[in-house]
């Protein structure tokens, strides 16, 4: 009667074997290793750049432990912490030369320790949070009205084209906050205004309404255009903040969207707060300035004179020295967009930028005056600037919409336009929530989360040892099972662990334990009432079954309740708290049955079973 | 070894009164203090900056005052974290400066005080997200409240739903009775607490039930109150077993958490004691003035004998 079919065994055999080995990697630690990521969306790290690593290394007398490329990213690892810096040296000195002009990023890093064939079966250990490992932590939130605002004014610069276009007479042009306000004197000339609106922009929706003597045409951005304008400001935001953070180089940093208008940002190891913060709130300018193309100008291009007076000398990116005229014509914020593209003619690669209606005006001046000359377009980051790109004017440009093209490929258009948008961010950013947890209070973290767990672990289990006898015995084996399944799963998820999600695992085996109680008692009880040994064990745990899911249920509803609203501390807390309520029905109630069943199944007259005292009233 | 050898029921629903009366000063009192005192909220919920600041010897917190006042922020909160040489310093949000403008003012100011003071953690949350948590919290609550009545509902009967509901909303109350009483801090994990208990302290109330609807099936000849005080009298060394082993292990994070989970922990042993006063005198005795009958639990009191489903018909005597 307490006897398991084969079956069952087996999954209980399986459930241990992968627990084990998923729980195997956290006891190996970290060792010092050199990560090599892309610094560049235009650079792959590859099976040649990992050449040049060996290289580099082989050159400076130093052997790697383990030498990994996955996910675009390669990964050595030391056994040593001075070696590790060592080989962040050569590596460094090998694949980025110049360091303002990195395309590779490279990073000191922890690796774990774990063999080899841990790592084939893709066995790592618990992803730790950023308070148990030390780093920072930011959110960032998008302000979204001045992304719609900017959009807007763009727009409305294009109405003004559009209704010269097409001959329609109005009365002025205004942005009221995100809305476009056109007036017109008749109501014949608002609905031509209207009907070409609506065939030309389809973000737009417009309302007509009287106005005193006048007539009041007002266009919004529609709200699936809005919510297209907000994905892009912060697709765009998370971009620029990608750029920007590789020059960090953090090994692993995390760059998520939250919700719809947040950015979460969190960078391991870092201690370096201030930097962090200075890199991430950095604004980039961008400036459009002509190129100097007197003698005087090319003999200093090529090094061979002085920079003449009102002009400046900056880089190409290829490393071409460009001479440009002090005088600003145009600068990022009257830049609404820069998309990569082809031209239209030739198939060739281009970059396409919009301009707003200010920019517009003075482009389509500047280049009626300057046909066959040359514009530089340039970024200025850190008080340094670089040019960008520097095409020469072939015709004059109105209605703001101006084509680079000419000697790109698809990936320097790419790059050109995202530089270009990193000039003018979409949307203002603020930072709304900030964490920084040193590496000692990390470590310290670690350290108190393990002794809670491990002090009230032996606690319970010493009690239950010394109450239910054998039984006890049974359950706190079933514990450890419970310990082992969690944490086999959260390396498995890998789910990020932190110092709440440590107090959870805490909490969870002193709750799990109630089930195991529970069938003890049950089995006490119908000993107490007279029933044998093998039947009492059985109704014990048949019985206590239908209220162990009553239970755990309704814990499960609170964890997920927590998981569902909780962000944060409360988001780790609940990660874990869900997930060790279900490995622990596994383990209190089928895992012990299954111990139980192999003591005591097996004896067919059974005269007593050691849970302790069972008294007669 | 055994604790608990009671032969006799105890009577716990012929003090059903009593103990309820007791209860409900105790949840008045924790409403009085929440409204009178209120909570003591983080940083999270209440939007600032918090900056832990470890010296390398005992710090002196006036003199940790002094210094941040001379550079001229007001209302800034100074206290030991922990050990004597750690300090927490909690600040309200300064409008048109950035936190970290703030975090980096303090520290250098302190830094010349004292070489040895290191930065050891920062946090600062801008006002708008917390009342975002704030909100959140309240829908965690409510969703969990919702939830576990309609599991009860359906495992049991609408009249044990509500009883365990008001039983375990009460010891979540007093819960911050206690933390508004004592000013203790409230914080994201302490929240989780709150709720995890919620959940925990239910299932207390639920192995109660379910020993009452076995015993309605079982001993068809006692009255209601006969069959629940038997129920509890059944459940108790289960009860005080299980809080035990699930106390051992706060108490070993009040312990050896330190004192970032000080608080949490805290949190769940009030929870834990409040959630056996309630479970086993008040969730019982709603459900008694609510009505509970055997006819509420079994659906199909005229079964044929020899029944297959019914509980009745074979395994107990």
């Amino acid at each position: 009667m307490n006897r398991y079919p084969f079956w069952k065994y087996a999954i209980i055999v399986i459930a241990l074997l992968i627990g084990s080995i998923y729980t195997l990697p956290n006891f190996f630690g970290e060792a010092p290793a050199v990560q090599v990521s892309a610094g560049k969306s235009s650079v792959k790290v590859d099976a040649a750049v990992q050449e040049r690593v060996e290289q580099a290394l082989k050159a400076a007398n130093l052997t790697p432990e383990v030498l990994t490329l996955d996910n675009g990213s390669l990964k050595v690892r030391f056994d040593n912490t001075d070696n590790q810096l060592k080989a962040k040296d050569a590596i460094q000195h090998a694949l980025v030369p110049d360091a303002n002009d990195a395309s590779y990023v490279v990073a000191l890093n922890l690796l774990a320790r774990s063999p080899a064939w841990l790592t084939a079966l893709n066995a790592s250990p618990m992803y730790l949070g950023l308070d148990l490992r030390g780093g920072v932590h930011f959110m960032l939130q998008v302000d979204m009205p001045a992304a719609l605002t900017k959009k807007a004014e763009s727009l409305a610069g294009d109405i003004r084209t559009g209704l010269r276009e097409k001959n329609v007479r109005h009365s002025g042009i205004s942005r009221n906050g995100q809305t476009i306000e056109v007036r017109f004197r008749d109501m014949a000339t608002l609905e031509a205004a209207q009907r070409v609106i609506q065939d030309q922009f389809v973000d737009l929706q417009t309302t007509s309404a009287a106005d005193g003597a006048d007539f009041k045409l007002s266009a919004t951005i529609n709200p699936v255009a809005a919510r297209r304008v907000q994905e892009q400001a912060i697709k765009q935001n998370i971009t620029t903040l990608h750029n920007r953070i590789n020059e960090l180089g953090v090994a692993e940093p995390v760059i998520q969207q939250q919700g719809t208008d947040r950015i979460v940002v969190q960078l391991p190891g870092v201690q370096d707060t201030a930097k962090a913060k200075d890199i991430l709130g950095r604004t980039a300018t961008l400036e459009i300035r002509m190129v100097d193309d007197s003698a005087e100008a090319r003999s200093a291009e090529l090094g061979n004179g002085p920079v003449p007076f009102g002009t400046e000398r900056f880089l190409e990116r290829s490393g071409q020295a460009v001479i440009v005229k002090k005088q600003v014509i145009l600068t990022g914020e009257n830049l609404t967009d820069a998309q990569p593209g082809f031209d239209n003619q030739t198939q060739e690669a281009a970059v396409h930028l919009t301009l707003d209606a200010k920019g517009a005006r003075i482009f389509k001046d500047v280049t009626r005056e300057s046909v066959g000359k040359r514009m530089a377009i340039l970024l200025f980051e850190k008080g340094k600037g670089e040019v960008v790109t520097a095409p020469v004017i072939r015709s004059e440009i109105g209605g703001g919409r101006v084509q680079i093209s000419g000697r790109m490929s698809t990936v320097e258009a790419n790059d050109t336009a995202l530089l270009l948008r990193a000039g003018s961010l979409a949307a203002p950013m603020e930072i709304i929530e900030e964490r920084t947890i040193g590496p000692s209070l990390g470590a310290e973290n670690i350290a108190k989360g393990f002794d809670s767990v491990t002090w009230g672990f032996v606690a319970v289990t010493a009690f239950m040892c010394v109450y239910y006898m054998l039984f006890g015995v049974f359950s706190s084996v079933a514990l450890a099972v419970n310990l082992l399944l969690l944490v086999a799963v959260l390396s498995m998820l890998q789910a990020t662990l932190t110092l709440p999600g440590m107090a959870a695992m805490a909490l969870v085996l002193g709750m799990a334990i109630d089930a195991n109680v529970l069938i003890n008692e049950r089995v006490r009880e119908e000993l107490r009432n007279g029933a044998s040994p093998q039947s009492a064990i059985h109704a014990g745990y048949d019985r206590a079954w239908a209220t162990i899911l009553d239970s755990n249920v309704t814990t499960l509803i609170a964890g997920l309740a927590l998981l569902a609203f909780g962000s944060g501390p409360v988001r780790g807390f609940a990660v874990v708290h869900c997930l060790g309520i279900l490995t622990s029905m596994f383990s209190a109630v089928f895992f012990s049955r299954g111990l139980v069943n192999v003591w005591y199944g097996r004896q067919k007259k059974l005269q007593s079973v050691s849970i302790g005292t069972v008294w007669r009233a | 070894m055994e604790f608990f050898k009671i032969r006799k029921d105890i009577p716990f629903m012929k003090n059903a009164v009593v103990f309820n009366a007791i209860s409900f000063v105790t949840f008045l009192a924790a409403v009085f203090f929440l409204f009178s005192r209120g909570l003591h909220l983080s940083v999270e919920f209440t939007g600032g900056t918090l900056m832990e600041v470890s010296y390398s010897q005992p710090a002196d917190l006036n003199a940790v005052r002094n210094q941040i006042a001379k550079i001229g922020f007001t209302d800034v909160q100074v206290q030991n974290f922990g050990t004597a040489r750690d300090v927490m310093i909690r600040m309200p949000a300064v409008k048109g400066q950035s936190s970290a403008q703030q975090s980096e003012q303090v520290l250098t100011a302190l830094k010349e005080a004292d070489a040895t003071a290191q930065l050891r953690r920062t946090e600062f949350v801008g006002p708008q997200v917390g009342d975002e948590l704030a909100a959140d919290g309240l829908k965690a609550l409510a969703f969990v409240v919702i939830g576990i009545m309609i599991y009860l509902a359906m495992r049991f009967e609408w009249k044990f739903a509500v009883a365990a509901i008001i039983a375990n909303l009460h010891d979540v109350v007093i819960i911050l009775g206690f933390f508004a009483f004592f000013q203790w801090e409230f914080s994201l994990p302490v929240l989780a607490a709150v709720l995890a208990v919620l959940g925990y302290s239910v299932n207390e109330s639920v192995v109660i039930f379910d020993r009452i609807r076995e015993n309605f099936r079982r001993y068809r000849k006692m009255n209601t109150v006969e069959i629940i005080d038997n129920a509890i009298t059944s459940t108790i060394s289960r009860t005080i077993i299980t809080h035990g082993c699930t106390q051992l292990m706060v108490l070993s994070m009040l312990l050896f958490g330190g004192a970032t989970l000080h608080y949490f922990a805290l949190a769940l042993t009030i929870g834990i004691c409040f959630g056996i006063y309630s479970s086993v005198f008040v969730a019982a005795a709603i459900a008694m003035w609510l009505g509970i009958r055997r006819e509420d639990l079994i659906k199909t009191p005229t079964k044929v004998a020899g029944d297959p489903d019914d509980e009745n018909s074979g395994a107990v005597v």
